[in-house]
């Protein structure tokens, strides 16, 4: 077990003692066929949470998307992004002429890893999730044979709530839903907004 | 009883592993043949709660046993993580806000681990006092910097509710394991055997006797199982488990049956209060099976020592004016 290994060891395990980073798989079982997941965002915690949700095995093929700017300025926080989770860099900002910002991420899904979204870009404060971006979309319809699989992250604000750095030991479960592929004909708007509805759907206590 | 009286500390302990490895082998060998014996339906709810029952017992005598092979230092820390995930299992169901952030941190972070060094360092007038006293006013005044006036009273109220039951309530566990008799010398061990052995029994007695009595519900809403009669018979019945216990105690006979009683009392009316906590928050466990959260109710399980340790505590302490 090298450095890298035994670091995300130690973090997933921290996780689960913390928030108990129970997974329920309520739409699909927890199998290693490659995924999307795409889930709500409410706190940095949410990608470790996920993280630790899934068994070791979908752990290793399974990577987060993390913004190049922030996550590769320091040699710290490049490791633990590129060695620990494997992370798939994106750029923030569109520039005019650049390069097509998905194009890492199809990349990751050409290799055959799975993938996990926050399709709301930032972490919405509290409640529901905002509206979804395209990125989502753009995927479901290069790549028709990844699952698309929803998942709503509870609890994990109470956590670490926007402005504090210590968590505080609260449970929080992650569910999944059944898998949300797009349609044959079915448009952008009508897609993202089928997506989020999946997403809110999965809220334990009813949702809505 | 004069024999067993006249056995070693490090005989009273094998013998006591041996009665409860053997018959926790007992009951599973019997519950195996049973099984393929009869063909019930595999998804019986009632079979299946009285194996994971059944394991948890497991669980628990294994860690039980861990402990004493740690030693003091290892109960304490054992404690101390039964008081950490039980105090995550409560703070999960209690509505908190945002600004209670910080005195939840505080009630992690630093209660926890001061309350179980006192404990384990027998600090035991401290121990006592705080976090009735201390902590007490601690919580308020950083929840009020936390500058959130919206139902203020309430939420300090279970913070301070949540942090009594699940650290000081249980820390008396320890407590008890390090308290000095006189008379006898590493004996602590063998009350916390009794406390909880009471306890449990008491628990499992009610539960059986509120099947076969037929008796009025006292607090139909709260919990239509719990009524005077089956109460009263849990009391007795500990009493009498007491007694058979008597011989690892420092108590005579008739003392080590009123403690009994005192404990076993403590621990269903504890578990009443419990059950009405649970239909406040709305769950039927406290870990639950699917919806809320994830836990494995390590709360449920808890709860009667939690209330029943700290009465016994200090009756002890008070009734033998043990000076620590």
């Amino acid at each position: 077990m090298n450095k890298a290994d035994a670091l995300g060891f130690a973090l997933a395990a921290v996780a689960r003692l913390i928030t108990g980073a129970q997974g329920h798989w309520k739409g699909v079982p927890p199998k290693a066929e490659q995924r999307i997941y795409f889930a709500n965002h409410q706190s940095h915690l949410d990608w470790v949470l996920i993280w630790a949700t899934l068994p070791a095995d979908l752990r290793a093929r399974t990577r987060p998307i993390a913004a190049a700017d922030y996550w590769t300025a320091t040699p710290l926080r490049h490791w633990i992004t590129r060695e620990v989770f494997r992370a798939v860099y994106v750029e923030r900002e569109r520039k005019e002429g650049g390069p097509d910002p998905l194009a890492p991420l199809e990349d990751a899904l050409e290799h055959g890893d799975s993938l996990v979204i926050f399709p709301e870009g930032t972490r919405s404060g509290k409640g529901l999730p905002q509206e979804f971006r395209s990125g989502l979309f753009h995927l479901a319809r290069k790549f028709p044979q990844v699952q698309l699989i929803p998942a709503w992250i509870d609890n994990v604000q109470r956590v670490m709530p926007k402005g504090e750095v210590i968590p505080v030991p609260i449970l929080c479960t992650v569910t999944f839903g059944a898998p949300c592929d797009l349609g044959a004909d079915e448009s952008k708007a009508d897609f993202l907004a089928r997506a989020r509805a999946a997403v809110v759907a999965l809220k334990p206590g009813g949702g809505a | 009883m004069k024999f067993l009286q006249s056995l070693s500390a490090q005989q009273h302990v094998g013998l006591l592993f041996l009665i409860l490895f053997g018959g926790l082998m007992l009951v599973t060998a019997a519950t195996v043949l049973v099984a393929l014996r009869e063909h019930r339906p595999a998804d019986d709810p009632a079979a299946a709660k009285f194996a994971s029952d059944l394991r948890a017992t497991w669980i628990g005598a294994l860690v039980f046993w861990l402990a004493w092979v740690s030693g003091a230092a290892g109960a304490t820390l054992l404690f101390a993580v039964f008081s950490f995930l039980a105090l995550r299992e409560f703070v999960t169901l209690m509505q908190t806000r945002r600004a209670d952030h910080r005195s939840l941190m505080l009630a992690f972070f630093v209660v926890l681990p001061v309350q179980y060094l006192l404990a384990g360092s027998r600090s035991f007038d401290l121990f006592t006092v705080f976090i009735p006293v201390y902590v007490f006013l601690a919580i308020p005044v950083l929840s009020a910097l936390g500058g959130d006036p919206l139902r203020f009273l309430e939420r300090n109220a279970k913070i301070q509710w949540g942090v009594m039951v699940c650290v000081f309530g249980l820390s008396h566990a320890p407590a008890l394991l390090l308290l000095d008799f006189p008379t006898m010398h590493d004996r602590g061990p063998f009350l916390v055997f009794f406390l909880v052995i009471v306890t449990v029994s008491a628990q499992i007695i009610e539960e059986l006797a509120s099947r076969r009595l037929r008796q009025r519900p006292v607090a139909r809403m709260i919990d239509r199982r719990f009524g005077l009669r089956a109460w009263l018979v849990a009391c007795l019945g500990a009493a009498v488990v007491g007694g058979l216990l008597s011989w690892i105690t420092p108590f005579k006979l008739p003392q080590a049956m009123v403690m009994a009683v005192i404990a076993g009392a403590a621990g269903t009316l504890g578990e009443f209060v419990m059950s009405a906590l649970k239909k406040d928050a709305g769950v039927h466990y406290w870990g639950n099976t699917g919806q809320v959260t994830g836990a494995v109710g390590l709360l449920d399980r808890v709860a009667p020592l939690c209330f029943a340790a700290p009465v016994f505590f200090h009756s002890v302490r008070w009734y033998f004016q043990l000076k620590p």
